[in-house]
Parts: C-alpha cells; structure tokens; sequence
C-alpha cells in the first residue's frame, strides 16, 4: 500500500472505509505542509480543499473589525480540517490558520465531490462521517456556550 | 443530690474559629485570590482535599480548599475566588489582617492509594486550586507514580489559575500539561475546546491509571465519561463535590448529597459513589 | 483534629448508670406523688419542664407544681387535625404528644454559639455560651421522644465532633418517662419499634393505670431514680399492679393510629428517587416546613454570623433551618433544590433512608406529628406504602 494510503486509513474521520474507497480518496491527496500563522483557507473562499492533520494545530478564526482573528476552536492531529466542501454552497466560514508548523494531507475536496456523484455509495460513507465530525463540534461548542467556569457552579 | 451540673472537661466549640493573620495576598485573576495564612495561636494541618471554613470576622464563613502545601508550620494557603458577601470580604484583606479559621475538614485527594501507577489530574477553572496541592505532593515523589498527567481547562486564558506554576511543571521534563480554554483570546496559541479534549491525547495508561478531578459538576460528569471512554476504571476515579455548607463538622444538615454529608464523607469522593447521585436532578 | 493539644472531648452523663428494669424494681404511687415528685426536682436545682394545656394545645414549658399539668385533658390527633378536649376522668397523660418535642429544650430554636471582641494584640477574644444555670429535668417524656433523643445525641454527641451547646444542655438532664396509655390518631411507634413502652433512657418511668383506681406503676431506671423515689409517697408494685401496667402497653400497641413496613425501607427509597410520587405529593406540599418544626429529630441548623458596628464586636448565632427553605441547599448562583417535590423528596428520603447511611439509624421514630400538624394532611406513611406499592416506577420529566 501507497504510504498516504496508510496515512488516510490511519486518519478517525476514514475509519472503516474499504480499501477501494481508500484508494480513491487517497488518488485525491497529497501530503502537504505549512509554517507557523501560514492560511490554510479564508473564509468566503471556494471551499475546495480541505485537510487532515497529522502533526501541530490548526486555529479556526472569525475576523472581527477591532479585534481582529478570534480563535474560536483549535484541531489537533487526527483531525479533519473543514467540511463545507461537502455541503452548499461550498464556501468556507472561517479562516483556518497554522497556529504552529503543521504537516497535514491535503485532500482535493472538488474532486472528491465528482466523485460521491458518481459513486452515491462513497457519498453516503463519506457524508456520514462529516455529519459525524459536525455533531461533536456543534455539541462541544453547546457546552462551551453554558460558561460552566464564569456562571452558575465553580469547582 | 444534685446532678453534675457542670461539664466533665472543658471543650473549645468546633464552632470556635482560631485567629490566623494574611502573611500575602495574590492576585491570580480578575476575581480570585490566594491568601497566605499563618497561625496565631493553634495550628490546623490541612492535607491535599481538604479545606478549612474561613471567617471574615463579622461578616461569614465560607468553606475553602487547602491549595498549598501541608506545612510544618501551621502556613495556610487558600485560593478564594470573590463571588459572594464573605468571599469579597476575605479577597479583600490586606496583610496584617486577622482571619478566623476551623479545620481541617473533608477527605483527602487518595495520593498514597494512586502510587505504583499513572496518575492523571484534571481541573476545571478553579477546579485547579484544591488540585494543586496533589500535584506538588506527587512530583516531590516523583518515583511513587508512573506517569503524570495535568489537563487544566479554563474560561478564557485569563482566567487560568497559578499560570507561572504551570510553566514550571511543563518545563520539568516527567510532567505532562496540557491546557485547553473555552474561548481563546489574542495572543493564545494554546488549545480551544473543552477539557474533555484533552483525555484523548493525555499519555497514560488507562489500565494502570488513577485520575483526580475537581471542576463544576457538569464539567466533572463529562470528564468521567470521557476518562472511563479512555479505559480508566471507574473505580480509580475520585471527584471533589460540592453542596451548600453551614458548619463543616456534620451537625446543621446542609452539606447532605444522597446518603452523605460532604463535610463528613467529601468533599473527594471515588466517581464510582457519584455517578449514580449526580443523575438525579436536584438531589 | 482541629484543635490544639489538651481539648478534652466532652461526655455527658446519660444512661451511664442505665439499670435493666427489674421486677423488684417498681414501684406504685398515687397522683398526689406528682406534686412531690415536681417539688423534689425543683428543690435539687433542676428546672422541670413538662406538658401543661395552653393555646389551645398540650405543650412543654416549665412547670412552678404538678398543678399545671394537663389533668384530665386529652388531644385529638388526625391529619392536619389536633383538638383538646376535657376528658372524662382526671388521667394527667391520656394523650399522645403535642406540637413540641424536646429539641425545644435540648436544641433551642434560637442559641448565641459565642461572640468575639477585637484586641489590640489581633486575635479576637471568644466568649462561648455557658451552660445553663440549672439542669434540665423532663416531666412525660414519651417512649417515642426519648428514642427521638437517642438519635440526636448520635448526631451530636457520637460524630467526630461533639455539639457543644446540646452537650451542655444534655448533660445530667433527669428524665421521667411517661409510657403511653392512649396513642394518637396518627401515632405509629409501633412500626418503628421505639414504643409505646420505654425500655431505656429513663431515670423513671411512669405508667398510668386507671382501672382499679388511679395510680401510676413507677419503674427505676437508675440509681438517682431510685434515690428520688424516697422523697414520695410509693408502694412496692404488686404482680397485678405490673400486669396492668403490661396490659396497658399491649392494649396501646393494638390500637396504633398509623402503620409503616419498614422492611427494606432504605433500599426502596434509594431506588426510587425519581418516583411519580414525588411529583404528586408536591401538588399538595405547601413547603411550609411545619414537619421540620414539630418533627422531634430534625436537628437542622443554620449558622448566623452578625457584628455590632457601634463596638466592633461579632456574634455568631445558630438558629432552627429546614429543607424545606429554597436557600438551604443554595450554592453560588443558586439552589440544587429548586422544586417542591425535590425538597418533599430530601426529607422524606433523609428521614426514612438516607439517616441510615449517615447516622446508622432511622430518623423517624413514629410520633405521627408530620401528619397532625401537616396544613394540608400529607401522611408519610401513605407517601410510602404509596411508592412501595407501584415501586420502580420512574418519572424523568419531574424532578424526582
């Protein structure tokens, strides 16, 4: 197996996949990598590339007028780098940023839309999978919004 | 034949608080302060867990954890986060000041039971302060645990606790911190999420592992699950609880969780014994 | 231990010099024996407090003569109802118990713990609260409310803490227990096994027998007992002086007002913690706290710190509470207990189970005063036949 190969089927978003589906996925990756406070993507770009971390962190950032870049969440190796490259209007809605020198795969998420469309089975697994990513995001950041440490309950 | 009218001995009320001076007071956050304490005339002895009920003379008492180190010479360190009447009271003394104190009370953070293992602590916003103590105790025998793990979560990097401290044990070379914030500021190039983020990449293993935890209680409830997820046994888990407290010596009824009286039976109690009470609302 | 070296643990002379009843050792002696009885005590320097009819009710107070008790009285008890009436004879304890226990006496509502002055030097100096002036001797005590004792000098004499003000009051209290002759509509210590007699914890006790002509069958229950009994007027106790008395008890328990099972009580309720029930009762619960007030266990207390500008100095007060008060179990920001069916639910379940696992007793001891002076008639014993009988039901949308 193609050492990306490895590297994909390592990576928990791909957990479970076939080596088929491996196979394609990795025809449509690359290795990459970024120095430190480098852009992955900017929101309102075309969301056509996104990413899995193998080594260092990404920061997602809202750009604010006054207070600039705002950190609203942080990925740490193993983990998947955007996923509005799957969804409409395929478009990014924050900035991604290196918060230190990362080494990531970067995975052709155009490409990878063509082929869902073609092969609706891949689709679906892969659609599972981002749906996945997005609810423990959205939970985690439920919790975050309760202010445990500021309101009510102090340790 | 009278009755014995008078009492066999003469008892100090455990009701009694015993003067203490503030040697320092420091500044950590915005609304939270660590005071020093030195004893005036009897000594009290808090070990890592306990805590001791603080008297703004006048004012009130509030229960407070020991977050300094077992002293031979009756030293106090406490951690007081400002949010009511006798807490504003206490983070306002200057040194020189008098502050009543009755103690120690509660369990102990299990240090000696955890040796001969890993041992992952995990504090949430103050959580940190009655935590502190088990990590100095644990890295001044360093030989006695396998490997240390210190996950700290907080609000905002500003509301990170003891931060120069923090440091120290990164910079030690048998020490792992990892330090998450729920909303970064500029300037944090840490993590941002919950500290349940952390248990995932923590280096420990689970099997061999005991874990401390002290935080809110909804933040405790998904450190648990999330330890318990990683293959940490149940069994070797040991939480700090928290419920309304009056007297602190088993007497008033407030401190009641379900069958225990935290003042008595906690305020560390094994996770295992707190699962179940911490589902039942409002209990 | 909190304290420095050479504090001594307090511990009260009670049940010391406890004697077993023996047969030899009772005695019979005609009402007119109350009055000395009250006299002795008085001269010994004990304050006597006993029950008497005031308000409309049989409550304690300190009696000056045996005058003042309630001869010839009764009380009729029921759910959220208590009515004295005139009886037909002059029986002095032809009832059960009133709105008062002995925590009225034992654990003030309202107690100074002690107060600080300033010093120049910095440490405040302490002034606790003495004992009081004169012994306390308890006139009735009901089998019911001295097992009610028991369990409170397990809470604050037996812990790693002795209560300081409950010790001193404690300490030498003479007691003359009354066995009971008529229970209560709403009595039930029976099922909780603490009467209707008293086998323990007594200096004497008195049984009223009214057939065969008015007189009280005296058992000693320890040595300053027996060595008051000489200054009144008493027999020796024949074997149908004793066998009426017996008659009297087993005639008291057959006629119980209340039952409880208790078997397995504390299991069942920890394991139906979130029971329908809780919900429903607190349909009715006004969470007025009246149970706590008359309950003769409830012990707990809130902690009261006050300063006087004009001097400087602090007080710290200590005062009844109830679980029932939302800021009981309040903690920054607010109460864990917001509802009324999470605060029926923390008594009860104290009182019947959780008291087990704390203090290794129950808490309840069957005196029936929940249900008497309950506003709206809720009677714990229905509460729990009621969750055993539909138990493991569970109710997630309620509180508990």
């Amino acid at each position: 197996m193609h050492r990306l190969d490895e590297l994909i089927a390592d990576a928990p978003v791909f957990a479970g996949l076939g080596t088929g589906d491996l196979t394609l996925i990795a025809g449509c990756a690359q290795n990459v990598g970024f120095e430190e406070g480098e852009l992955l993507f900017r929101e309102g770009e075309p969301a056509d590339t996104f990413y899995v971390v193998r080594r260092g962190r990404v920061s997602l950032e809202l750009h604010t007028p006054a207070r600039g870049g705002l950190v609203i969440d942080t990925l740490e190796p193993g983990e998947v780098v955007g996923w509005s490259w799957l969804f409409e209007p395929y478009v990014w809605h924050f900035d991604a940023r290196a918060a230190t020198p990362l080494r990531a795969i970067a995975f052709d998420g155009a490409c990878l839309r063509g082929k869902c469309e073609d092969d609706k089975a891949l689709g679906y697994e892969l659609m599972k999978r981002f749906a996945q990513v997005m609810i423990d995001r959205l939970q985690h950041a439920r919790v975050r919004l309760l202010d445990v440490y500021g309101g009510v309950g102090v340790g | 034949m009278a009755a014995s009218a008078s009492v066999e001995a003469r008892l100090l009320g455990a009701m009694v608080p015993v003067a203490h001076r503030v040697v320092s007071r420091v500044q950590e956050t915005t609304d939270t302060w660590t005071l020093e304490l030195e004893p005036l005339g009897e000594r009290i002895r808090p070990r890592a867990g306990q805590f001791d009920m603080l008297y703004a003379f006048g004012v009130g008492e509030v229960p407070i954890s020991t977050s300094g180190d077992h002293d031979g010479d009756g030293r106090l360190t406490h951690t007081i986060r400002a949010v009511g009447a006798v807490t504003r009271a206490l983070c306002a003394l200057e040194p020189g000041a008098v502050v009543g104190v009755r103690g120690p009370f509660g369990t102990e953070w299990p240090l000696d039971e955890a040796t001969g293992g890993d041992l992952v602590v995990v504090a949430g916003g103050i959580g940190l302060a009655p935590l502190r103590p088990a990590v100095r105790h644990a890295l001044a025998r360093r030989d006695d645990y396998g490997a240390v793990s210190v996950l700290v979560g907080a609000r905002t990097p500003q509301d990170l606790l003891f931060v120069h401290e923090l440091e120290a044990w990164r910079g030690r070379l048998d020490v792992e911190v990892d330090v998450a914030v729920d909303a970064a500021a500029p300037g944090w190039h840490g993590r941002v999420g919950l500290v349940t983020t952390l248990i995932p990449g923590a280096v420990i293993d689970p099997p061999r592992a005991s874990a401390l935890v002290c935080g809110p209680e909804v933040m405790m409830t998904f450190v648990v699950r999330a330890l318990v997820g990683r293959g940490v046994p149940l069994e070797r888990i040991w939480v700090s609880m928290e419920r309304n407290m009056r007297c602190a010596v088993g007497h008033c009824g407030h401190c009641q969780l379900g069958p225990t009286l935290i003042c008595r039976d906690g305020a560390v109690f094994p996770a295992a014994a707190m699962t179940r009470l911490m589902e039942v609302r409002e209990l | 231990m909190p304290f420095g070296p050479g504090t001594v643990i307090l511990r009260p002379r009670r049940d010391v010099d406890q004697l077993p009843t023996a047969q030899s050792d009772t005695y019979v002696m005609a009402p007119e024996g109350l009055g000395p009885l009250v006299e002795t005590l008085r001269e010994e320097g004990y304050r006597v407090v006993g029950p008497t009819v005031r308000d409309g009710a049989i409550v304690l107070e300190e009696l000056t003569s045996a005058d003042e008790l309630p001869h010839g009285w009764t009380a009729r008890e029921e759910a959220a109802t208590y009515r004295v009436e005139r009886r037909e004879d002059e029986a002095v304890f032809g009832w059960a118990v009133g709105p008062h226990s002995w925590k009225q006496e034992l654990l003030p509502p309202r107690v100074r713990l002690w107060r600080a002055a300033p010093t120049n030097s910095g440490a405040p100096t302490v002034d606790e609260a003495p004992a009081p002036a004169r012994p306390l001797a308890l006139l009735g005590a009901r089998p019911c409310d001295l097992r009610a004792i028991a369990i409170q000098d397990r809470v604050f004499l037996e812990g790693r803490y002795v209560e300081r003000d409950y010790a001193q009051r404690r300490e030498g209290a003479f007691v003359v227990a009354v066995n009971c002759g008529e229970p209560g509509g709403t009595c039930f210590c029976a099922s909780m096994g603490t009467g209707p007699r008293a086998e323990t914890g007594f200096d004497l006790a008195l049984t009223e027998l009214l057939d065969g002509g008015h007189r009280f069958l005296v058992e000693v229950g320890s040595e300053r007992g027996r060595a008051l009994l000489a200054a009144l007027p008493v027999r020796v106790a024949t074997e149908d002086d004793r066998a009426a008395a017996a008659s009297v008890s087993e005639a008291a328990t057959a006629r119980m007002g209340r039952h409880v099972e208790t078997d397995g009580i504390r299991e069942l309720l920890a394991a139906n913690l979130e029971h329908p029930r809780f919900a429903e009762v607190a349909e009715r619960c006004l969470t007025c706290g009246n149970c706590t007030l008359v309950c003769p266990t409830c012990f707990c207390t809130s902690v009261e710190d006050v300063n006087d500008l004009a001097d400087g100095s602090a007080e710290r007060w200590r005062s009844w509470d109830s679980c029932f008060s939302t800021e009981y179990s309040y903690i920054h920001g607010g109460s864990i207990r917001r509802s009324p069916s999470a605060r029926y639910r923390q008594w009860l379940t104290h009182k019947f189970g959780t008291w087990f696992d704390q203090f290794g007793t129950s808490g309840c001891v069957g005196c029936g005063r929940c249900i008497t002076w309950c506003p709206v008639g809720i009677d714990v014993t229905e509460e729990l036949a009621a969750i055993r009988a539909t138990d493991g039901e569970v109710d997630r949308a309620q509180a508990g």
